[in-house]
């Protein structure tokens, strides 16, 4: 055996690390979708009357969709009557403290490295947590309070803020924008929901994370982030999922609105289950993200790293409506065994003199397919609209595959677009390089890999940059010699 | 089910091809007739493609033609004489002259070729005689299911030339096929089919050049199937500089086998839409392939580019450049795709699209798209729009240049880059001509 194969095999052999499941006593739906289920999610969440008709008029919309097939990617059917669509741990009355929080669902945090106790002490990050799709514990939240900073679960929101809710849900994305969309929004259980006022700048990072635990459970959340002008938030995201040989289901919504001058970056550590070596199980994520500057000079930034899920189907977009916005773009996407992933971004220019930046990377090993595709769409009033984009393939052994779509839409004379992409190996003489200064193979891909990621990492808050790190030289450890 | 789209252009087809079966007598049982009753059927069932089709997505042909066209496949003959078209010759090229008028071709306006190496004849003469030419040639390299428009083509041409180059064989002057639409009195519509087949070894150069006489509509298709030999050296021109009514769809489908070389160009100039589909499949190890393009667009003139290039086997070189330039309400589109399959390794694929628009009107839709099964490739593609660099135009114009003339001078270096790849001094100085006009008017 090669050098080559031993370091795949031992690449492909490589577990999960978050596999493992927790059997709190959940309460749950019955599995199935229909008019009483999303009663019945509405009714277990104290919903008001205007939140269930919402739900119900989405779950009409969606029942005459059909689902999309354009993507690059290929997976059995999704039966969505054989899914539960409900799961939450069950708790006695809300929590007030983390004292009062089952000590099981902080162990299973804190196994995820997200000890919330802790965290809330050491690194000034507000957390919020989302199990099964029930937010389950929110730190930080009287610190923000002071600044007006509203940071919660949804459902929370639904409660406390109906106005805000009532006023900006479904406003970036409608419920009927598309299948997923349409199927999170008659379904969601729950999300964060994050409110920054007028000109104030959110003083740590913001940060939910999700995890599937539960068998049969699609995870449907919402996030919904509203930057008053001339505010300032950064809002972390990161996932994961137990090992199952079913497929489970992802398909959450995220929007985001940013008035005139503020700013909003996003930042995703996707690190779903994907799947074993042979490509069974491993999580469906469906997700819609879009973001609208609203107001001139206001800037709303996607960072993601994606590692994990069997099938991605994701594309973070800006709508540039203000003059003088700024969308960004940055993504790593790796893809290893069976995986698949179909992501990129679109970037819609309607104000004048708006800007929009992409850099991607994909990195695929294995047997996996790894797509970008995206959109640059310059409208006729968008004068000097700018846009770089600049997407580069990096491919590790011949039976994976990279594929470039990107659509480039201009109705505007002054606008200036480019876009590059390069596909290519690890040259052999790169790492003839690293070994000649006694660097081996394994460590020289690593660093090979890391500099050609950089120019993504280095846009991620410095917790997270950390994180992404580990799990690249994780998913990608040897794969090459 | 949902209603397919140009449903209404199929029910009249569906007439005539019946009465086109009818007419064949001994031909009908004919494996190329058989071929057109599958793509026919191909047609039938699956219809022209509708606006959400991902291949006509920008372009959709079939709303304009149930708009314009009552697509009777026939045009009437016409009595062009050798003086009428001569204005539309390529001035100065020493080449072999091959006519066609309203899609039929012409004997007596055409050049007789005795060249060793080269033999021409008329596809009607080779259909009759259900010859070996239409056995190897006819719908071997263009798969009817991969373009409604092609199927069309497939299902009703039955004009044409075969063009085959013996091997060894070096073609002493480039061979020109003229198209003449005759829509003096009446719209035009035809369907031509070429088969071309050139040896081991052998050079030869292929150009063909669309125009339409007066100012009535047209709507015409032309399939191409172009099989390379190997190290054979094929140059493919294509000038299209119709009228402003003129609906045209081209499908040039190429096979290159090892150690080839093909070189393809394609202008659009004018027209009122044109889709030019351009498949070649890399079929051998160390080919080389280029496609050079360039669109100058203006007035309602909508131009579509698709290009494939297939990379089946390992150590090959593909390479392409297509610019454009739009002003009016033109519409430009773009798509190159690049597919590099598994086992081709040591592909070097380049593709670069770059765009200048004029007006605020005019629009450009461009999807440069790599597909990539094979990991030691290097490829790559680039893509860009934009304007004039204001700081050069401001050079000239410090320097006494009037801005129009500044302008003109831009493009024409914007556009020299295709233009300096064709070898041809003739060719280039006629369209070098033609751009110089346009710009500079």
């Amino acid at each position: 055996m090669s050098k080559d194969d031993q370091i795949l095999e031992e690449l492909t052999s490589k577990e999960y690390e978050f596999g493992w499941t927790v059997d709190f006593e959940a309460d749950e739906a019955p599995k199935g979708l229909n008019d009483d289920i999303i009663r019945f999610i509405s009714a277990k969440k104290e919903e008001p009357e205007w939140m269930l008709e919402w739900r119900l008029e989405a779950f009409h919309a969606w029942l005459k969709m059909e689902e999309p097939v354009w993507a690059n990617v290929h997976y059995p059917k999704v039966d969505f009557q054989d899914l539960k669509y409900y799961s939450a741990p069950k708790k006695k009355k809300s929590a007030n403290s983390l004292d009062e929080i089952d000590p099981e669902l902080i162990a299973t945090f804190e196994r995820l490295g997200i000890s919330l106790t802790e965290q809330k002490r050491l690194t000034g990050v507000a957390v919020d947590a989302v199990i099964d799709s029930v937010s389950v514990a929110t730190t930080f939240k009287e610190t923000l309070g002071e600044l007006g900073i509203i940071f919660c679960s949804f459902s929370e929101a639904v409660r406390e803020h109906p106005e805000l809710i009532k006023k900006h849900m479904g406003s970036v994305v409608p419920a009927n924008d598309n299948y997923y969309a349409a199927l999170n929004a008659a379904v969601f259980s729950d999300g964060s929901f994050c409110f920054i006022p007028k000109g104030v700048r959110c003083p740590m990072e913001l940060s939910t994370y999700f995890r599937i635990n539960a068998a049969n459970t699609g995870q449907f959340e919402r996030t919904l982030i509203v930057a008053e002008e001339g505010s300032y938030v950064s809002y972390l995201e990161g996932c994961t999922a137990p090992m199952r040989d079913e497929n489970q289901l992802h398909a959450a919504v995220v929007e985001i609105k940013a008035a005139k001058n503020a700013e909003v970056k996003y930042s995703t550590v996707q690190n779903w289950y994907p799947g074993n070596k042979e490509g069974k199980g491993g999580i469906y994520n469906f997700v819609t993200k879009r973001g609208i500057c609203e107001g001139d000079h206001s800037k709303i930034s996607w960072t993601q790293v994606e590692t994990g899920s069997a099938v991605t189907w994701k594309y973070p977009s800006c709508i540039l409506k203000g003059d003088y916005s700024v969308g960004e773009f940055y993504s790593v996407a790796v893809t290893n065994n069976y995986q698949q992933a179909d992501t990129g971004t679109k970037m819609i220019h309607i104000g004048k003199n708006t800007k929009s930046r992409i850099v991607s990377k994909g990195i695929s090993a294995g047997k996996s397919q790894n797509s970008y595709r995206g959109q640059v769409h310059v409208m006729k009033r968008a004068s000097n609209a700018r846009n770089h984009s600049q997407c580069d393939s990096l491919l590790m052994g011949d039976q994976c595959g990279a594929h470039t779509f990107p659509y480039i839409d201009i109705e505007n004379q002054s606008a200036q677009v480019e876009h590059e992409a390069t596909t290519s190996k690890i040259g052999e003489d790169q790492i003839f390089y690293c070994l000649q200064r006694g660097i081996d193979a394994e460590s020289a891909v690593a660093l090979i890999v890391n500099g050609y990621a950089k120019e993504v990492l280095k846009q991620l808050p410095m917790e997270f940059a950390v994180e992404a790190q580990k799990l690249l030289a994780l998913t990608l450890e040897g794969s090459v010699g | 089910m949902d209603k397919i789209a140009g449903q209404w252009i199929i029910d009249s087809l569906e007439i005539q091809f019946e009465a086109f079966e009818k007419s064949l007598n001994g031909q009908g049982k004919s494996a190329a007739h058989q071929l057109r009753k599958k793509a026919f059927e191909s047609l039938v069932s699956k219809g022209f493609p509708s606006a959400k089709s991902e291949e006509y997505k920008f372009t959709n042909f079939t709303k304009a033609i149930e708009k314009n066209f009552d697509l009777k496949l026939n045009s009437e003959a016409s009595d062009l004489t050798a003086e009428s078209i001569q204005e539309f010759e390529i001035e100065g090229l020493e080449a072999y002259r091959l006519v066609f008028v309203n899609g039929v071709y012409s004997d007596s306006l055409s050049d007789q070729i005795t060249e060793d190496g080269i033999i021409v004849t008329s596809l009607v003469d080779e259909f009759k005689a259900d010859s070996k030419i239409i056995a190897n040639g006819f719908g071997k390299i263009a798969d009817f299911e991969s373009d409604a428009f092609l199927a069309l083509n497939t299902a009703f041409s039955q004009q044409g030339i075969s063009i085959q180059v013996a091997d060894k064989a070096i073609i002493s002057k480039p061979i020109v096929l003229y198209y003449f639409g005759d829509a003096q009195h009446n719209e035009v519509s035809f369907h031509v089919r070429n088969i071309i087949s050139t040896g081991k070894f052998s050079e030869v150069t292929i150009i063909e050049k669309f125009d339409t006489i007066g100012t009535n509509k047209s709507f015409t298709t032309i399939v191409n199937e172009i099989s390379i030999g190997e190290n054979a050296q094929t140059q493919y021109f294509k000038i299209e500089n119709d009228n402003e009514q003129a609906y045209h769809i081209s499908n040039v489908h190429a096979r290159q086998a090892s150690s080839s070389n093909f070189k393809t160009f394609t202008f659009s100039l004018n027209g009122a839409m044109v889709r030019n589909n351009l498949n070649i499949k890399l079929d051998g190890e160390g080919i080389d392939t280029y496609m050079n393009g360039l669109y100058l667009l203006k007035g309602k003139t909508h131009v579509d580019n698709h290009t494939v290039v297939d990379h089946l086997k390992p150590n090959c070189h593909s390479s392409e450049l297509y610019k454009g330039i739009m002003d009016g309400n033109s519409k430009g589109v773009f798509n190159g795709k690049i597919f590099v399959r598994q086992h081709a390794q040591k592909t070097n694929a380049f593709q670069s699209n770059k765009n200048i628009l004029l007006s605020d009107t005019a629009t450009i839709n461009t999807k440069p798209q790599l597909e990539i099964w094979a990991d030691d490739v290097s490829c790559s593609h680039g893509c860009t729009t934009g304007q004039l660099d204001m700081d050069a135009l401001f050079y000239l114009q410090a320097r006494g240049i009037k801005k129009d003339k500044a302008k003109a001078m831009l493009l024409h270096a914007f556009a020299s880059d295709v233009l300096e790849t064709v070898a041809n001094e003739a060719i280039k100085t006629y369209l070098e001509n033609i751009i110089t006009e346009r710009l500079e008017k």
